[in-house]
């Protein structure tokens, strides 16, 4: 071995084992957490790094048809916001936080949640719904968005994570 | 840090990631050698896209991949399929122009 000749450039690469792909499982769906998990997804593959999100109780909120357009930013149990717990429980407080959320994002040229769904999946995202959060909150297959890639068990989802370079991630 | 890269006969500054630190230096030959480094075998469509990128650099907008998608000159699923590795890095890059900073 002693006689090969190895390229430093190609060495020091292998050596630092970069990350190859993201598997990201969103179990929320208020929208901070949503819009966490896809900045991720989708900066992975603007790095080249292929990414799947497996949603699973609340987050398969994110995927279903009539609700995407409407998750909700917490008031109440938040220390985030900055708003005390009878305050942020007050009627019309949570839409109103969420409206200003909406209209910052807007201006960073963040999209709304369906508009960042079809572009996950142009991407090549991968997006999988929960079989057991699904049976648990009687959802069919059709009340969920049309560019979902299929419905998996947790352990379909751990099988798809095989690889040396794999990282999970729970949001 | 700049570094100082020869790309055929035309020698071009470049920062430490080997981004073109002036598009002026930029030729169509200098975008091949670094298509070249990257993989990218260059086809029409690709150039479309470069020249658009470079268009918007020109005129001083922010680029992210969203936009790119709603220019009417790439879909954003055809951007991935061209510049597979990274499309909005890579074809800065080929382009000339800084890496953008968005996550989008």
């Amino acid at each position: 071995m002693e006689n090969t000749l190895e390229s430093p450039i190609t060495k020091k690469e292998d050596e630092k084992k970069p990350i190859k792909k993201m598997m990201l499982i969103l179990s929320k769906a208020t929208i901070d957490n949503v819009y966490a998990c896809f900045i991720l997804a989708n900066g992975a593959r603007m790095e080249g790094i292929e990414s799947e999100i497996f949603f699973t109780f609340f987050g398969l909120e994110a995927i279903t048809k009539k609700k995407l357009e409407h998750l909700h930013v917490a008031t109440v149990g938040n220390p985030g916001m900055h708003i005390p717990t009878l305050l942020g429980g007050l009627p019309g407080m949570e839409a109103f936080a969420t409206k200003m959320m909406k209209s910052e994002m807007e201006k960073l040229d963040i999209p709304q949640v369906g508009e960042f769904l079809e572009i996950l999946s142009a991407s090549g995202t991968k997006l999988w719904a929960c079989k057991l959060a699904m049976d648990m909150f009687h959802l069919d297959k059709s009340k969920l968005i049309d560019d979902l890639d299929g419905v998996l068990t947790v352990g379909d989802f751990y099988t798809r994570a095989e690889g040396d370079s794999t990282q999970l991630l729970f949001i | 840090m700049v570094v100082e890269k020869i790309y055929g006969e035309l020698c071009v500054t470049c920062n430490e990631q080997g981004y073109l630190t002036d598009l002026n230096q930029w030729t169509k030959e200098v975008g091949s050698e670094i298509a070249n480094e990257e993989g990218i075998d260059m086809t029409e469509k690709h150039w479309e896209v470069i020249n658009y990128l470079q268009d918007e650099c020109r005129k001083e907008a922010p680029l992210s991949i969203r936009k790119i998608g709603k220019s009417g000159v790439v879909s954003i699923k055809e951007f991935y399929q061209l510049f597979p590795k990274g499309p909005l890095k890579i074809s800065s890059r080929i382009a000339g122009i800084p890496k953008p900073v968005s996550c989008i």
